[in-house]
């Protein structure tokens, strides 16, 4: 239905620019000059056509769900129902009259769905009319408006503008949204945990949380050593750490041969094969690690008497850091080879040789940019959830031996989100929570990095 | 002294080669990685697009299927094919007690009633006759024939008896097993058993929620880049708009995931485990990636060109929408590409807005619940049978099919359409 | 006496011949000036002189230059050590982004030249006062050297060079990002330093190559048109396209 009616405003707004096009082109065949092409005659009123639309479609689009929604719950008032009670009653209405009510179904709820059902369908057919209306006076009088002197181009091209600038909006709305998703929970999860015991407990352990009847009152002294996240967090760092002692060295490395040694041919083919690595999707790598590197790791471990778990943190580590390879060798490659070549030259004059040309004055002077990729691979490594879901443990260990399995802020969130979630529970706040904590972690290195990064950039410039 | 320096320039020229071989190690070590990488998964998922069929005599007797002379073609619908099945299936062992009789009937997917049952609606003449018919093996005995099962095990341990394998190993003999090529891998939904489960389902997934993707982040993202880099003025909210951009193109991609359940999910009420869903939260992704992009092809677009225009007496909008923007396309085009394929990747915030559910039928719109590739390949990969190992390999094989293709494709438009100013 | 002696020099970028032919002797101690209209081929050829040209992919190289009656364009040839012996002043001042004291005393560490801290600390401060730097930096030897003005920068670049006590040096149009007050302290300084260095100077400026040099060479399209003493290119040319430069018809 709502499909239906975007379709016929759509053709109504091709049919106002049509008209208005056409009245340009009546004025100028009358010899009288216009202020602009006609196209922007046209545009002006499919303009006039799209404004109201968008603006009762949204109001509708907020408003009508709440007053519907009181409608029907104002059958239910004076009857002594809890707010709870009522968005259940609510809900149930809902699920009835799409029929996808599974429960027993009371008359009353019968009644309310009916009702629901009727109000519905006014409210539908009276946003057609209102829509329908609203456009097609806010049209005719704009017709009305134009002339042969009037200013069609300015107002059509400012339009335009808004257009752009609101678009532009995108990214901060999508970071509001980001801190918005996240902030209430985490409040919520702060009221019930204190912040103390999330930051430095030592215990990490949220299926206890689940040993509730929803109908308890929250009994914070449940919790505590629950949700200690000190496991959680060190995991994190651990496996970021031995993902970066991998793809570092070998990184920069190929980096460094890339952009310095290699004959133009070598760089043709080795970059992008390299960078292939950084296409390869994450699920794919997890699938790597599970089945190929935790394997073969602990058949190595046990034939050296060690003891390896299958889902060691090396494992999980180790193949994120062939993942964060390509990220560091092609940015360290750019970074070093927009280091003017003058001081290449002024170093070789010198009776340098390459290595120590590299060594001694090439890596000084990219320094920053070496270093601002190897944040942003830092932030990739922290944030990076399926090869950790997949190839390290899920259970929470606070070690730093890189055989045994250990869980990352990432992987403890899939776990506790995977499935149904129930709002409101301490366990799915926690989840927000940690990812709360994510976000201002990886926030924090990205504007660092890209800080650090930017202002290389305009050193060289 | 001159000996020394001798010294020196050696030890010297060593360290230069000793760099020089760090440097090719390194570069060796990663190409390393890919290449068994690749190997591996080609090695464990080739065997996946072959499946392998038991030939099995089947008698379609009326009296067992409780059919009446001359049926219709109603009648063999609901006529009853469960006890023929049955029947075929113990008649490969006449002497087989009742243990060994059930043994002989998990030999083949319990799907096979159905496979008998189409036998006969393609040729209802065969009634009262017997037919030799193609039977899906059970993915246990698939993996033996492939040899990817160690069949050296000792029995208690294994999935496959003795008993089947003697069976299954006369059949073999008498060439009654036949491999395939595995069309339904193809055109199955999801299943819970892997010789029948198949990518249609999470296949038309991906594509839902990539187009519902494109068609959000590419206009949105392609109007931002020209407000940005045509029209915004130099002030702080333009570098504010600036700085949010390149974060969110690093920030997690598990925290969109978290966007969306908390925001789309939770407070929009839009449906759970749909493509919708996921092809919102993606497109929210792959935004920041189109708008980098994007500017980067409208920076490259050379001043003069708009000049021109703009001497030409066009307004600003107009050099814009004539003259940039076109030229820019081919570069934002390629970006937008490239972003769709990382999208296209994304397995963590698919799994958090319920895209992990197991889905065995098609959706038909991205309003239906679905999976994606992706997402299949995390099912699968957690799944304990032995048959689902090789499936993950082919969809993975699939998966980078599929984004090695986009890149080309991003590569050539670049390549073929992109203006070199200079 | 001769320092150094080309032979039949042929340049080549890719399959472009960048110079023809070139036959030049060049005199210990004194200052040689290249000259010639941009593009003609002198760069080229002083970076021939250090073998600077191999660090370019498509560039090579034919025939023979004898320093010291050593060819650098053998197979024997060792460009690390042919460098220490021939240090180069570029266009552009680019001293290293480390400080006054690293970019002096790179060369000496490289080199092996400085067994302790005072002998390094030695080096420096007489290679600072030979390029008349010293007295301006003395009190920030620890600060960047990119800090200082363009001709400061220049000055500690020549520094950089004589630090390992170079036979030769090569200068490449050292003047031409410089003021005028800062081309006239590099062009006493190249007096100077003549004494103990053999200097090759390329300049797009004429009057620069009359003030500085005793003998010059002028090019043309990557070919060696006429070379001499200063006094007779100037004065008395036996080409007429060196005359034609010379009075500025062209160039």
């Amino acid at each position: 239905m709502n499909l239906i009616l975007f379709i016929f405003i759509v053709l109504l707004g091709f049919t106002s620019y049509y008209f208005g096009r056409k009245k340009a082109y009546t004025i100028q065949s009358t010899k009288k000059r216009l202020t602009a092409l006609p196209q922007f005659y046209g545009y002006y009123l499919a303009i006039w056509c799209a404004i109201p639309a968008f603006i009762i479609f949204s109001l509708w689009a907020i408003f009508e769900p709440t007053i519907v929604k009181l409608l029907i719950l104002s059958d239910y008032s004076n009857q002594g129902y809890l707010d709870d009670e009522l968005n259940l009653i609510y809900e149930k209405t809902k699920a009835l009259s799409r029929g996808q009510f599974t429960g027993e179904i009371t008359p009353f709820i019968d009644a309310s769905a009916e009702k629901y059902l009727s109000l519905r369908s006014i409210a539908q057919s009276s946003k057609v009319v209102i829509v329908l209306s609203a456009i097609i006076a806010s049209v005719a009088y704009a017709y009305k408006r134009i002339s042969s002197n009037s200013r069609t181009r300015e107002p059509v091209e400012k339009f335009l503008n808004a257009v752009l600038f609101t678009a532009s909006l995108a990214a901060i709305l999508t970071t509001v949204g980001i801190v918005f998703s996240l902030i209430f929970q985490t409040i919520d999860f702060f009221k019930v945990i204190p912040l103390f015991d999330f930051v430095f407990g030592t215990h990490w352990y949220p299926a206890k949380a689940f040993v509730r009847d929803s109908s308890e009152a929250l009994d914070p002294t449940m919790y505590s050593d629950t949700f200690g996240a000190v496991p959680i967090f060190a995991g994190t760092f651990f496996i970021a750490f031995i993902a970066m002692c991998v793809a570092i060295p070998i990184g920069l490395m190929s980096g460094i041969y890339l952009a310095e040694y290699a004959s133009a041919k070598v760089r043709q083919y080795a970059k992008p094969l390299i960078e292939i690595l950084a296409g390869i999707p994450t699920v794919v790598y997890g699938f790597f690690a599970a089945l190929t590197v935790g394997p073969f790791l602990k058949e190595l471990g046990t034939s050296m008497g060690l003891e390896v778990s299958a889902e060691s943190a090396l494992a999980a580590g180790g193949v994120m850091g062939i993942m964060i390879i390509p990220f560091i060798s092609s940015l360290s490659d750019d970074v070093i080879t927009s280091v003017p070549q003058s001081l290449r030259d002024g170093s070789y004059a010198m009776g340098a040789t390459k290595s120590e040309t590299i060594k001694r004055v090439i890596f000084p002077a990219a320094l920053p940019g070496i270093v601002g990729s190897i944040l942003l691979g830092v932030s990739r490594a922290i944030g990076e959830t399926m090869i950790v879901v997949m190839a390290s443990g899920l259970a929470a260990n606070l070690t730093l031996n890189p055989l045994e399995s250990t869980s990352t802020i990432t992987a403890q969130i899939v776990v506790i989100l995977i499935g149904d979630q129930a709002f409101g529970d301490p366990k799915t706040q926690a989840a927000f929570a940690l990812g709360m904590s994510l976000f201002l972690v990886t926030l924090c290195l990205n504007i660092v990095a890209l800080r650090v990064v930017k202002k290389y950039r305009e050193k060289y410039e | 002294m001159n000996k020394n320096k001798e010294q020196l320039l050696n030890k010297r020229y060593k360290a230069e080669q000793r760099f020089r071989l760090y440097g090719q190690s390194a570069i060796f070590m990663a190409l390393l990685f890919l290449t068994i990488f690749i190997f591996k998964i080609f090695s464990t998922g080739y065997s996946a697009f072959q499946k392998t069929w038991l030939i099995v005599p089947v008698t379609f007797d009326p009296e067992l299927m409780m059919l009446e002379q001359n049926p219709s073609k109603e009648d063999i619908q609901d006529a009853d094919y469960y006890d023929i099945a049955l029947k075929s299936m113990a008649d490969l062992d006449l002497n087989a007690n009742e243990d060994q009789e059930n043994e002989l009937k998990r030999m083949v997917s319990y799907f096979f009633e159905k496979e008998i049952k189409n036998e006969l609606l393609n040729d209802p003449n065969l009634i009262g006759k017997t037919k030799e018919v193609y039977l899906t093996a059970s993915d246990d005995l698939d993996q033996v024939f492939k040899g990817n099962y160690p069949r050296d095990l000792p029995e208690d341990q294994r999935r496959v008896s003795d008993y089947q394998l003697k069976i299954f190993d006369q059949l073999v003999v008498n060439g009654k097993v036949e491999s395939k090529f595995n069309i339904s891998f193809f055109t199955n939904a999801d299943s819970r058993e892997a010789e029948l489960a198949g990518i249609a389902s999470s296949f038309m997934g991906s594509i839902f929620s990539i187009l519902v993707c494109l068609m959000i982040a590419f206009p949105v993202a392609v109007l931002a880049a020209i407000y940005l880099e045509e029209f915004a003025p130099k002030n702080r909210f333009t570098d504010f708009i600036e700085v949010n951009i390149n974060n969110l193109a690093a920030v997690p991609s598990i925290v969109f995931g978290l966007l969306g359940l908390g925001v789309l999910l939770a407070i929009f009420q839009l449906p759970r485990s749909t493509p919708l869903v996921g092809g919102i939260t993606l497109s929210l992704m792959t935004l920041p990636t189109i708008i980098i992009a994007a500017r980067a092809s409208l920076k490259a677009v050379p001043p003069s060109i708009r000049e021109a225009a703009l001497a030409m007496g066009a307004s600003r909008m107009q050099t814009t929408m004539h003259h940039t923007v076109p030229l820019s396309m081919p570069g934002t085009l390629s970006g937008t590409i490239i972003g769709l394929a990382q999208a296209l990747g994304e397995t963590a915030p698919l799994i958090l807005i319920g895209m992990v559910a197991f889905v065995n039928t098609i959706p038909g719109s991205p309003m239906d619940p679905a999976a994606s590739l992706p997402v299949q390949i995390y099912i699968w990969a957690e799944s304990a049978e032995r048959g689902f190992v090789e499936k993950v390999s082919a969809c993975i094989m699939v998966l980078l099919g599929f984004l090695i293709t986009m890149n080309l494709f991003a590569q050539i438009i670049r390549h073929k359409f992109e203006k070199k100013w200079s | 006496m001769i320092k150094i002696k080309a032979k039949d020099v042929d340049v080549f970028y890719g399959k472009k011949q960048a110079l023809f032919n070139i036959s030049l002797d060049i005199e210990e101690n004194q200052v040689t000036a290249l000259i010639g209209p941009s593009g003609c081929g002198k760069s080229t050829f002083l970076r021939c002189l250090n073998r600077m040209n191999d660090v370019i992919d498509i560039c090579s190289v034919k025939g023979e230059i004898l320093i010291n009656d050593f060819n650098i364009n053998d197979k024997s040839c060792d460009v690390v050590r042919l460098r220490e012996k021939i240090g180069m002043v570029f266009q552009k001042p680019n001293p290293f982004p480390k400080t006054l004291y690293e970019n002096v005393s790179y060369g000496p560490t490289i080199h092996g030249m400085a067994q302790s801290k005072q002998e390094m600390d030695e080096i420096v401060e007489t290679s600072l006062k030979k390029a008349a730097l010293w007295e301006e930096v003395k009190d920030r030897l620890h600060e960047p050297g990119t800090g200082l003005s363009g001709g400061q920068q220049q000055r500690l670049c020549i520094a950089r060079a004589i630090s390992v006590r170079p036979e030769v040096i090569l200068m490449d149009e050292p003047c031409s990002a410089l003021d005028p007050i800062a081309t006239a302290q590099i062009e006493e300084l190249i007096d100077e330093l003549k004494k103990e260095h053999t200097i090759i100077i390329v300049t797009h400026s004429m009057a620069q190559a009359a003030r500085v040099s005793q003998n010059t060479g002028f090019f043309h399209l990557g070919q060696l048109i006429e070379h001499g003493s200063t006094d007779k290119i100037f004065k008395n040319p036996d080409n007429t396209k060196t005359q034609d430069y010379i009075t500025g018809r062209f160039g």
